[in-house]
């Protein structure tokens, strides 16, 4: 029945009165939500739901993702200003200062599964995860695990959520930067808020939890996945990706109902706590975290993963070339993640090969040059 | 019909552009220093958007991140250490205005003089079907550049100049020294103000 209830709740936002305070800038005022809105909901454009399933696959979707979403903090405080009331200037500035500090431990929290990946592109990192769950990069080793609270941390605060939540702060500043809002312009500023909750989710889930592939790979069991440079359309293999859309969406809502769950559970911090957690905890522990994966990437440790029988996502395919699924090298078998989307930010340059094939390269020869270009190192 | 008739890329490219130059222009013409910044936000907005249709994604990234979200961290600065009174305007001079203009102009003579003598951007690509589109998205090169690989310098035949080709990491680590020192004297300069300021009053 509890579904039923959003309908007369739109409604009601939809026909409330709009209310411009007199002392407001007024074109700054109605501006402010579609600013919030539009930085929100833009950042799904790079966003991946499945393998291939994105609306632009960017080469830098992690960066292009945390570019626009720190735009949304913008709406924030041009509401703030523009209301002309106190409450929402100090608001504003609250999450201002919140916000700005927020993005430095969280981009380096983000930087992590990147350097393991060697790729800034979101399906290719997704892809990478393939297999079972042991090769997500929360498992990639201890300290890839705690990178993951920190960026789950860093993310709530981001994006404007208790115990984060000093620009609302209804016990101190009435609603903070919203405080003058009513109607739908109020809701715009709230479904930008629950858009960038899902959207930092759906990143985590991406990023450290696997994306589109299920703690068991039973679609690569079963054979229904597509296979790599597979072109056309096959029912089992649209039914596959689907589920991973399903897997997908699922690990993003557990990261929203924790964010709720949160909010319901943990009181609000005071505005020195939240800069101190930021920039005391947060910060030195991304840093030192990130400083120990290389480490752990370059003594190539093994960790969970490399207990399980057969490994995963260790070479990633160019798009459009076939080659066996599972391949052996030196008496280990690893499965082969085929990027649907380009990989060729993954590649390591081999330089001397590239350069035999200099002198008698002509244009013709382009691609061969490039396809030697292999990926090196990760995992292998 | 319409829709498959219209040269999308083209309309777009005007679009972002048009939006590009109106808000610089109304930038120039607003008194609010922070409908200022929104006009300037939004000009340099739309011309992360000319990257993006450009297909420099990294570059429209890199354009969003740091000259947006350094825009959004000035207004912040402007209004919370500038504004005494609600909604500040400012009057700008007319000498002010003589001399913007004569810096302005010069530079954007100049600029427009280097555009016009580039022959690849005057005359229309010949071969526009081998244009290596996919190679130019890629950020692999400026990285790998970064740390001493020239990917992009491979056909140079000399071995011993192309081992010898070095990175833009020395060059980086300067600027951005460069940017600190700016930085730290930002903070410096502020915090003393405050300070004369409470042993004055």
């Amino acid at each position: 029945m509890g579904g039923c209830k959003r309908w007369p709740t739109a409604s009601k936002l939809i026909a409330k009165e709009d209310i411009t305070p007199g002392e407001a800038d007024r074109f700054l005022f109605k501006i402010a939500p579609y600013v919030s809105f539009t930085a929100s909901y833009a950042a799904y454009l790079a966003l991946p739901f499945a393998d291939g399933w994105v609306a632009n696959q960017v080469n830098t979707a992690v960066f292009f993702v945390l570019a626009v979403l720190g735009l949304e903090v913008f709406g924030v405080i041009l509401a703030g200003y523009g209301s002309g009331s106190k409450w929402s200037l100090f608001g504003a500035m609250r999450e201002a200062a919140q916000v700005v500090s927020y993005e430095v431990p969280l981009g380096m929290c983000v930087v992590v599964p990147v350097l393991i990946c060697g790729t800034m592109n979101l399906v290719t990192i997704g892809n990478m995860q393939a297999g079972w769950f042991t090769n997500w990069l929360v498992f990639h080793d201890p300290f890839t695990f705690v990178v993951f609270w920190v960026y789950f941390t860093c993310a709530v605060a981001s994006v404007n959520r208790a115990p984060f939540d000093l620009a609302e702060a209804e016990s101190e500043l009435v609603a903070g930067f919203h405080t003058e809002y009513s109607g739908l312009r109020w809701s715009f500023f709230f479904m930008a808020e629950y858009g960038s909750m899902f959207l930092v989710s759906g990143l985590a889930s991406i990023l450290f939890f696997g994306g589109w592939h299920g703690p068991i790979p039973v679609f690569d069991i079963l054979g229904w996945s597509y296979l790599q440079g597979e072109e056309g359309f096959r029912v089992l293999g649209f039914l596959a990706t689907a589920a991973g859309c399903v897997n997908f969406m699922l690990k993003a809502v557990v990261g929203v109902t924790v964010m709720i769950w949160v909010r319901w559970t943990l009181p609000r911090l005071r505005i020195d706590q939240v800069i101190t957690t930021c920039l005391k905890y947060c910060v030195p522990l991304a840093a030192v975290c990130f400083v120990f994966v290389v480490l752990w990437q370059v003594a190539e440790i093994p960790f969970l993963n490399d207990a399980m029988p057969v490994r995963a996502a260790v070479e990633v395919v160019e798009d459009g070339e076939t080659g066996p699924d599972i391949v052996t090298r030196g008496g280990k078998s690893y499965r082969v993640a085929y990027g649907k989307g380009a990989v060729r930010e993954a590649w390591v340059l081999q330089a001397e090969r590239a350069a035999e094939s200099v002198d008698e390269t002509t244009p013709a020869d382009e691609d061969a040059v490039a396809s030697q270009v292999k990926r090196a190192g990760g995992a292998g | 019909m319409l829709f498959a008739a219209l040269d999308w890329h083209q309309l777009f490219f005007a679009l972002f552009a048009l939006i590009t130059c109106v808000f610089a222009l109304a930038v120039l013409f607003t008194s609010n220093v922070v409908r200022m910044a929104f006009y300037l936000v939004i000009s340099l907005g739309a011309t992360s958007g000319l990257f993006f249709l450009a297909g420099a994604e990294f570059v429209g990234a890199m354009q969003l991140m740091i000259y947006v979200g350094g825009t959004l961290v000035l207004l912040i600065f402007g209004v919370m250490l500038t504004a005494q009174s609600r909604f500040v305007s400012m009057k700008t001079s007319a000498g002010d205005w003589v001399v913007a203009a004569g810096v302005g102009g010069c530079l954007l003579a100049l600029l427009a003089l280097v555009a016009f003598r580039v022959p690849a951007w005057s005359e229309p690509n010949a071969d526009v079907a081998n244009v290596a589109l996919a190679e130019s998205k890629t950020s692999t090169q400026i990285g790998l550049a970064l740390s001493g690989i020239r990917v992009d310098k491979l056909d140079q035949p000399n071995e011993v100049l192309r081992s010898g080709m070095s990175g833009y990491l020395l060059p980086f680590v300067i600027v951005s020294v460069h940017l600190l020192v700016v930085l730290i004297g930002a903070a410096y300069m502020a915090r003393t103000k405050i300070r004369a300021d409470r042993i004055d009053g």
